[in-house]
């Protein structure tokens, strides 16, 4: 518990990295997704194409969906492009740098499925079986084009009884899994040296420039999160003052009705005096009555301007 | 858990060690891939050597790129080779230094792959399959093929089950002598890096150990230099964002309390710090004015000199209004009590 905490909180230190957190995650899921996820290949002329491309192009289109909604950083760019330019002028290269950033990150999930999908080459095999030359194979002569069709639409299905004896069934698995595999590799060195070309030539390009579109794209953020806290700060004491503004008149009015012997309430009292005045069952059920059918306004004005917290001065609106 | 602890904290502790974790969590993860890898000869002539030569090659380009994508040094290397020159002189030697410990570390993984490929066996059998010397191995008298159908016949050997030439070169005699081979260069090659990185460490103290330790110094200072700047900036942006928005509260509430027929100078002393904390807000449609305005018409990125002064904001006298100030994009400098 303490190992989680502690990668916890470094992973909470700022929310660079919570995004290289929830990206990694993301990452994790999506392996695991394919490997639990049960293949199952149609094997049927026209319907093999539109599977295994779906099921190589769809998933990850949800995961990028998916990185772009957990991603917190894309509300603040969308607030921050639409809001009214006020007193504040915008900064289309900062709107420009969140953008960028926050792609980056959502793309690393469906790159990671679709890598893995091709290393893996079932969905390749399924979906370009048919589309396969059967000159260069043996066991396809003196067959209709029809019946060559079918039968190549079998090959990912090694259960089927028409190719399960075939010769060429492995031959053209193993040629299909090939170019899936050297493909995978391919768009993975591919992605690889653009991100290490990105990384390594970016400080040649306008370094200044972009040192202050960062710290402004972190800027905003920041004051984001604080706003929100002292909004919540300020929230949580306004509903304090109310509702100790709300206990202080019920009080009086039960005091009024019941013509009580005055007690008198000593400056202070009330402070430590948690029952407020409230001591049966009677009082409290009216009170939790009025505070459903009557909540008070949302006005503590005038209880801060006339009373400091005793209930002998205080003004009911 | 208090050992996992400090290890955390070793590595961390400057980006040399963290990346020597990554280093050697790349190795790990490399050789862990190629056991997920489902490897997968085509057993056909002309594809088996560019597949086999790729499986061994491709992987490793990989992850030495991404050894360097990883490290964050690559941007604080072009950055210090292209700044300008400025009051600063620029080292060649701290440069040299960067490139080289990166170099090394990145090429941990790639030689892990490398060496558990050749150790395996797999691809080199899938790649010279068809290279096997039939009149040493096999049945040299068989001579009723063509060249061709022979190469055919031996680019299936890696594929058991579809293997048709056992009277030309017999299936395991093939595979034992490829392996044999695979074996002999992968511990060479084993043998081959670990004596070059033990050169390499023995022998630079042999070579301007002054002028290494200078560089080792330098090449760290501007790393921790860059941490920090990076920390600093973010802290100036949060008391910048605090005050900002301490500000754009006090701001709306004098707007508003011009509106009004309170005067503030009636409260009572007692309930000045609860006033603080409510920060003067104290009703629905002022709050509801504040959160709008704050989207409608944000403040600008400019701090009024004499709040900062008074420390904690609550300046009566602000001559200041928010919407004559000129929005300012630059860092501002300040005048602080601290």
């Amino acid at each position: 518990m303490d190992r989680f905490r502690m990668i916890f909180q470094y992973f909470q230190s700022n929310s660079e990295s919570v995004m290289n957190g929830i990206c990694g995650l993301l990452a994790l899921a999506s392996v695991k997704m394919y490997t639990s996820f049960d293949f199952n290949c149609p094997c049927l002329p026209k319907y093999n194409m539109v599977y295994g491309v779906g099921i190589m192009f769809l998933p990850p289109m949800a995961l990028f969906l998916c990185g772009l909604i957990l991603n917190r950083q894309s509300l603040v760019m969308l607030e921050e492009w639409k809001r009214p330019t006020g007193g504040r002028k915008k900064d289309l290269a900062i709107i420009r740098y969140m953008c960028f950033s926050i792609m980056q990150r959502a793309m690393i999930a469906p790159v990671v499925w679709i890598i893995v999908t091709l290393l893996d080459g079932k969905c390749f095999i399924c979906a370009f079986s048919s589309s396969i030359d059967p000159e260069k194979f043996v066991g396809f002569a003196n067959i209709t084009p029809t019946q060559i069709q079918l039968l190549l639409s079998k090959v990912p299905c090694k259960d089927d009884e028409l190719m399960k004896n075939h010769t060429a069934r492995k031959a053209i698995s193993r040629y299909l899994r090939c170019w899936s595999q050297a493909l995978g590799w391919s768009i993975l060195l591919f992605l690889i040296v653009v991100a290490f070309l990105a990384r390594s030539l970016r400080p040649c390009f306008n370094q200044a420039a972009f040192l202050q579109t960062r710290y402004w794209s972190n800027y905003i953020d920041i004051e984001q999160k604080i706003f929100e806290e002292t909004c919540c700060e300020h929230a949580r004491d306004f509903a304090h003052k109310c509702i100790l503004h709300f206990f202080e008149s019920m009080q009086q009015e039960i005091k009024l009705r019941r013509f009580n012997a005055p007690r008198e309430a000593e400056e202070g009292e009330a402070e430590e005096d948690h029952l407020r005045g409230i001591t049966d069952q009677e009082q409290m059920n009216k009170l939790l009555k009025s505070w459903y059918y009557s909540k008070p306004p949302l006005d503590v004005s005038q209880f801060l301007w006339w009373g400091g917290g005793g209930n002998s001065r205080y003004k009911r609106v | 858990m208090d050992k996992f602890r400090m290890i955390f904290q070793f590595l961390q502790s400057n980006q040399e060690s963290f990346m020597n974790g990554i280093c050697g969590i790349m190795a790990l993860a490399s050789a862990q891939m190629y056991s997920a890898f489902d490897f997968n000869c085509p057993c056909l002539p002309s594809y088996n050597l560019a597949y086999g030569m790729g499986i061994l090659f491709v992987p490793p380009l990989v992850l030495f790129l991404l050894g360097f994508v990883m490290n964050n040094n690559v941007s604080m290397l072009a950055e210090e080779w292209k700044r300008p020159t400025g009051m600063r002189q620029k080292d060649p030697a701290v440069l040299r230094y960067m490139f080289c410990s990166m170099a090394q570390r990145a090429m941990i993984a790639p030689a892990v792959w490398i060496s558990v490929t050749l150790l395996d066996g797999k691809c080199f059998m899938c790649a010279f399959s068809t290279s096997v010397p039939v009149e040493k191995l096999g049945n040299g008298s068989y001579t009723g093929l063509s060249e061709k159908e022979m190469k055919r016949i031996l680019a299936r050997i890696p594929c058991k089950e579809i293997y048709s030439g056992q009277e030309l070169v017999a299936r395991e005699v093939a595979v034992r002598y490829l392996r044999c081979i695979s074996q002999a260069l992968g511990w060479s090659f084993v043998l081959l890096m670990t004596m070059l990185a033990f050169l390499v460490r023995a022998l630079r103290p042999c070579f301007t150990q002054a002028a290494f330790l200078k560089s080792k110094y330098w090449s760290h200072y501007i790393d921790i230099e860059r941490k920090l700047f990076d920390e600093t900036c973010t802290e100036h942006a949060k008391s910048f964002a605090k005050v900002c928005i301490q500000q754009f509260f006090e701001t709306m509430n004098k707007d508003m309390a011009m509106g009004h027929t309170h005067s503030p100078e009636k409260a009572p002393s007692e309930v000045g710090e609860e006033k603080e904390k409510l920060l003067g807000i104290t009703d629905q449609g002022t709050m509801n004015r504040i959160l709008k305005s704050w989207h409608k018409c944000k403040p600008p990125l400019y701090l009024h000199q004499e709040a900062l002064q008074n420390g904690n904001g609550w300046a009566g006298e602000n001559e200041h209004h928010n919407d004559i100030s000129p929005p300012k994009r630059e860092m501002v400098t300040y005048y602080s009590k601290v």
